[in-house]
């Protein structure tokens, strides 16, 4: 028996599957990062990437082409990242709590609209896989790698951006700056909340199209509660990724991996109870906040609220 | 007059209301835009949860378990440490109670109850200890594990309730609904007015609620969790150990919510099954911020709270409104109520000032006292 789960195919599915699986995460983690970097703890994620879910599927349903609905995520994400803006750095909620608030708010809200809008959610023509040419030819890394849909491809640019965005340019060295030492950005004429605004709102519209990427890419339908906790391990995966974007492409690719081996062995009918296989990613996730977190690079003015001194 | 009206205690008691009015003003917006009437559908919840003596009963009912977790989300946050794991707690104090009061069934009621509701208790609390020693030992961030915790807490539910304590009836009739067997009648709790469900739990939370407001103001311990709530460094430098407190207020939180778990077991369903949390370990901390995080203050909350529960089912019902609208507006409550924060410092700030200016001005008399003593 244990052959027949071992071969070269199972292997190549469950890391083509880890990989694909590990868009969401990928664009709702490196958004966040972007906002705990300044300082900001958007603990919103899952609610926003629930009304991005849905907004992007509304307008594929509605007929529009899935860029539309890539947009119409965007968007969504971006209003909701105000939102939660104004509420966490103007008026200085306490974050740990304002994020459970919008989370409740996104989770409420795209079933009510699923409900009034759509009903009983049909499926719909999402993106579609795009073999890159000659890529996917190469025999194991074609099919694990250049064989999925835009949007997964897309994540995985994302990473290097990131790293690109907050090592190479003003704007990323005015994030670290903010998010390290808020006093001292802003006595070089940084303006520490207007950089906040900026980070919260990127890191929001990623998360929006974290949840378009679910609803119109891997699983091309809307169902209430669709995210099922994705957003909140995307939080733990910037903790485990160290505030790192590489690190953070690590996390959420082991965590996929783990999942889609969890999810092949149930289709292969291995011999483990699928409740108990379903806890393995966040009994990984709880064992790595432990043991595998350099506390010594959170940004130091993390969940601070910026108040000028008179 | 003015001074009142910028006072900061009558603006903790209007801003949370503010928050909740404001929240329902955007939710009827919404409902408007949806084609719905919010007027019609508002009064369909209101009159629903408060209008009859069946909706009040009905309230207090989901009023019970909201105020449990409320009194514990009162005891971690003054403790400075945030649980979100209040659904997994629930949900391990419910399972335990189930299996407890299942294998003793023959044990007298009046030992067998207040066993099955302590069980449930100490089963959400060790629930809630994981966090809180992870937190205490390892600085693991404690929304994070809690959030993950009700994760696994959900696959172990789904997985005893298909398995291991899958009702005997279920298997036989071939329908495997998931849920345990009946628990025995001996370890159900007193219903207060039958016919309808209202049973003794309200009584237990309100009493629980009381004594909570002593644990936290009348003794040392909870003198100790406010401190180190409100800052770590100066508790530690008073030579109380920190961390101990912070995971003892973890696993407190813990274990209301687990009691709210074995008071659901007991009272309502008189089974486990899924879908037992009910969301109450979310609601739980929107009650206990609109009580401002007093536990005296979370009895009106709670019933507020569980009313608007009992409302939504009745508005979905009778002029299809989805009941989820709730769920919106309870988000926005908590984000408003955490945001309106900043408008009582501020008035605290500024009645210090003022009481600073004050005592400023007496100055002068006082030293002329002491210039002019021999």
């Amino acid at each position: 028996m244990s052959d027949e789960f071992l071969t070269l195919a199972t292997l190549i599915g469950i890391a083509h599957s880890g990989v694909r699986l590990a868009t969401p995460y990928l664009y709702a983690a490196l958004g966040e990062m972007f906002g705990q970097r300044s300082g900001v703890l958007n603990l919103g994620v899952e609610g926003v990437m629930l009304m991005g879910a849905f907004t992007a599927y509304y307008a594929v349903y509605l007929g529009g082409d899935p860029w539309l609905g890539v947009l119409a995520a965007l968007a969504t994400g971006a209003l909701m990242g105000l939102l939660m803006a104004v509420i966490s750095v103007t008026m200085q909620a306490e974050q740990g709590i304002s994020g459970i608030g919008l989370t409740l708010f996104g989770l409420g809200l795209s079933s009510l609209l699923l409900k009034v809008l759509v009903g009983a959610p049909v499926s719909v023509k999402g993106f579609s896989v795009w073999e890159i040419p000659g890529l996917s030819a190469i025999p194991v890394i074609g099919p694990i790698f250049f064989d999925h849909n835009v949007l997964v491809y897309l994540a995985y640019l994302l990473a290097p951006a990131s790293i690109y965005v907050l090592n190479r340019t003003t704007f990323g060295l005015k994030i670290r700056a903010v998010g390290q030492n808020p006093e001292a950005a802003d006595s070089l004429g940084v303006r520490v909340n207007a950089v906040r605004y900026a980070t919260v709102i990127l890191g929001s519209s990623l998360a929006g199209l974290a949840g378009a990427s679910l609803s119109i890419g891997l699983l091309s339908i809307f169902q209430e509660n669709i995210t099922n906790g994705i957003g909140f391990i995307a939080v733990a995966l910037v903790y485990f990724g160290s505030w790192r974007p590489l690190g953070v492409l690590a996390g959420a690719l082991l965590f996929s991996t783990i999942n889609a081996f969890q999810l092949w062995m149930q289709v292969l009918g291995a011999p483990i109870p699928s409740d108990l296989a379903v806890m393995l990613p966040y009994i990984l996730t709880i064992v790595v906040l432990a043991v595998g977190v350099k506390q010594i690079r959170q940004p130091a003015a993390l969940t601070k609220p910026y108040e000028r001194g008179e | 007059m003015q001074r009142f009206f910028r006072s900061p205690r009558l603006l903790e008691i209007a801003l949370p209301l503010a928050a909740v009015f404001i929240a329902f003003a955007i939710g009827g917006v919404l409902l408007w835009l949806l084609g719905a009437n919010p007027l019609e559908a508002y009064w369909v919840l209101i009159s629903g949860a408060f209008g009859n003596l069946n909706g009040l009963t009905s309230t207090l009912i989901k009023m019970t378990p909201l105020l449990l977790v409320a009194l514990g989300i009162c005891i971690s946050f003054r403790g400075g440490v945030i649980n979100i794991g209040g659904e997994g707690q629930i949900m391990m104090g419910a399972l335990a109670a189930t299996a407890f009061a299942l294998w003793l069934r023959d044990l007298p009621g009046w030992l067998l109850l207040p066993l099955t509701l302590l069980i449930g208790a100490v089963a959400g609390g060790i629930w809630g200890a994981i966090a809180g020693i992870l937190k205490a030992r390892l600085n693991v961030n404690e929304i994070l594990s809690t959030v993950m915790l009700n994760a696994i807490a959900l696959q172990l539910m789904n997985f005893l309730l298909r398995g291991p304590m899958l009702d005997p009836a279920q298997i036989a009739a071939g329908t495997n609904v998931a849920q345990s067997e009946t628990l025995p009648k001996s370890v159900w709790l007193l219903r207060l007015a039958p016919p309808t469900l209202l049973h003794s739990g309200v009584i237990l939370a309100l009493i629980l609620a009381v004594l909570v407001y002593f644990l936290l103001w009348r003794t040392t311990i909870g003198y100790r969790i406010r401190t180190v709530g409100l800052n770590p460094s100066a508790a530690r430098y008073a030579g109380m150990p920190a961390p101990f407190y912070i995971a003892l207020s973890l696993t407190l939180a813990g274990a209301f919510a687990g009691l709210a778990g074995a008071v659901e077991v007991t009272g309502v369903q008189h089974r486990m099954l899924e879908g037992l949390s009910g969301g109450y370990g979310f609601s739980g901390i929107v009650a206990a911020l609109f009580g401002k995080l007093h536990p005296l203050g979370a009895i009106p909350a709670s019933f507020l709270f569980g009313g608007l529960l009992v409302g939504a089912d009745k508005m979905q019902r009778a002029v299809q409104v989805p009941s989820a609208l709730i769920t919106a507006i309870n988000g926005l409550v908590v984000m408003f109520v955490v945001a309106s924060e900043v408008y009582v410092r501020r008035a605290r700030r500024r009645a210090g000032r003022e009481a600073a200016e004050a005592s400023l001005k007496i100055e002068p008399n006082v030293h002329s006292v002491q210039t002019t003593a021999p």
